[in-house]
């Protein structure tokens, strides 16, 4: 299988590897996937609790090249953006950016799916914190 | 030293010059054909053939008169299984094979089913052996075959054959062995080892491609087989098509060469695999070698590397020309059945690498895959949420993934 420039420059230089604190309140982490599927990818937002952006965005992803590159797009794309606009990010959109084929469609997403439980996660920890807040006020 | 590096022996190998040059006669001058009794063309071509099929017929113990010419390996493996059940359907209709079979005895077996025979299916130990009381519980008085590989073309595992043949003998049941992997790679004897029928293939053991032959016993018993291809009663009517003279020539010396140097070549590649294979553990952790090292095919490595998947990996060798079981890599999107059928996990069969090793691979090509390999898994791992995970302490069996 032949795979497209922009996969092939992502799964060499992955941007953004490693790993956010999780207990951090402004940290969402999202984890998609099983290892007996073949991929498993983890993805981590750090959002401005003020502005409401996202700061920083790291990945790790056990899986095949386009999943790689799939998620490590995905935190290229957050960074800056507000928690909305991410969850405005739709696997198509990577599909089309990586010229990912028909069979590799699913680490897309796969991305698309990590981005939400991130979001999502950031969210609730969100929340929780604000509804806390008062309390312990 | 060039690139890319050919690691991938069992799915095909390298014609070795000496063949191709047996065999470029045969595609110019001498063009005659086999079947042609009357005319010194035809004669030539035979005296061809039959020399290719005495090369054959030596290598394995084989009489001339029991080689049947095929396409190929599967074409023998499928002309195996549906003439004897056809041939023997008053007999019985039961056949016995293995879960870590090739598909073309699989898929055969699947065919016959839909067709009213029954199949068992044995399953393998974790070190990818059979279990021979299993297959003596297995047989029952409507069995009229077992076929059960010599060696497997992914984890070279080598199953107990002269056993398994003893016991076929003395339940007067008939034996096919699918040796593709291993005719010219380990001795094989049909004497010996009591085999009824036993497929091979040029392709795999540096001959051509498009020929392969079916050994099928005349004495003690005489196996009959129900001919699948119909027409001008070739091959002890067998097998009908005017034979493949060039690609015969070439199977036979491809055979002769074996018989040669098999020992050497298995002295050697079998230095040179464990020379990869002790690398690799010196450097990696979690690393799973898939089957019995003891009895194996001295050219064959397949290796699991915990908590990488295997196509990303085979990207970052890509210098290197091996095959992995992830689903990735498969048209299917199934990782290894094989793997699965050792009970490795699906997780271990996408993390699988196999290394055919073969005549013409040097040392330091294989020193160069080495650390490629280890360079690529420690780049890969960095990169995986599980091995970060496991580093953590935590029992990835306890976590709730989420399949999809």
């Amino acid at each position: 299988m032949a795979y497209s420039d922009k996969v092939l420059d992502h799964y060499n230089n992955p941007r953004n590897v490693g790993s956010l604190d999780k207990k951090d309140p402004n940290v969402g982490t999202g984890m998609v996937g099983a290892p007996e599927c073949g991929d498993v990818m983890k993805l981590q937002v750090k959002v401005n609790p003020e502005t409401g952006i996202i700061e920083e965005a790291k990945f790790k992803t056990f899986g095949c090249g386009s999943a790689i590159a799939s998620s490590s797009l995905a935190t290229e794309w957050l960074k800056g953006k507000s928690v909305d606009e991410a969850l405005a990010i739709k696997n198509t959109d990577i599909v089309n950016e990586l010229a990912l084929p028909p069979v590799k469609i699913h680490c897309s997403v796969l991305a698309e799916d990590a981005i939400k439980a991130a979001i999502l996660d950031y969210k609730e920890k969100s929340t929780a914190n604000s509804t806390a807040a008062p309390v312990s006020a | 030293m060039k690139t890319p590096i050919y690691l991938d022996y069992h799915a095909t190998t390298p014609m070795d010059p000496r063949v191709l040059e047996a065999m470029l006669p045969y595609f110019g001058p001498v063009f005659g054909n086999s079947a042609s009794r009357n005319h010194s063309f035809g004669w030539e071509a035979e005296e061809a053939v039959e020399k290719g099929r005495e090369q054959i017929a030596k290598l394995i113990g084989a009489n001339k008169k029991e080689i049947v010419f095929t396409s190929g390996a599967t074409e023998s493996n499928n002309l195996a299984l549906k003439g004897v059940a056809e041939m023997y359907a008053e007999k019985g209709n039961h056949i016995i094979t293995a879960a870590t079979e090739h598909k073309a005895i699989l898929d055969t077996c699947k065919r016959l089913e839909k067709q009213g025979c029954k199949v068992t299916y044995l399953p393998v130990q974790p070190d990818g052996l059979i279990d021979l009381d299993a297959l003596r519980e297995a047989i029952t008085d409507k069995t009229i075959l077992v076929s059960i590989m010599y060696a497997n073309n992914e984890i070279g595992v080598i199953q107990p054959i002269r056993e398994i043949g003893a016991i076929c003998k003395e339940r007067g049941v008939l034996f096919h062995t699918d040796a593709t992997q291993a005719v010219g790679k380990i001795p094989v004897d049909v004497i010996a080892d009591k085999i009824d029928l036993l497929s091979l293939s040029g392709h795999k053991m540096y001959g051509p491609k498009g020929v392969g032959a079916l050994y099928v016993r005349r004495k003690g018993p005489r196996v009959q087989l129900t001919a699948q291809i119909d027409g001008g009663g070739h091959e002890r009517g067998m097998r009908s098509g005017t034979l493949n003279v060039p690609g015969i020539v070439g199977l036979g010396k491809a055979c002769e060469l074996a018989q040669q140097e098999m020992e050497a070549d298995a002295k050697r590649l079998s230095g040179l695999r464990d020379r990869l294979k002790d690398r690799i553990l010196a450097e990696l952790d979690e690393v799973y070698i898939n089957g019995t090292m003891e009895h194996r095919l001295p050219h064959n490595l397949n290796i699991s590397f915990a908590y990488v998947e295997g196509e990303s990996l085979l990207m970052g060798i890509n210098e290197i020309a091996v095959s992995s079981g992830s689903a990735c890599t498969s048209a299917t999107l199934e990782p290894s059945y094989i793997l699965k059928a050792l009970g490795a996990g699906d997780d271990l069969a996408h993390s699988s690498i196999r290394f055919g090793l073969g005549r013409f691979t040097t040392e330091e090509e294989v020193d160069y895959a080495a650390e490629k390999v280890i360079q690529v898994v420690k780049k890969l791992r960095e990169l995986s949420p599980l091995y970060e995970l496991v580093k953590e302490g935590v029992d990835l069996s306890t976590i709730q993934w989420a399949a999809h």
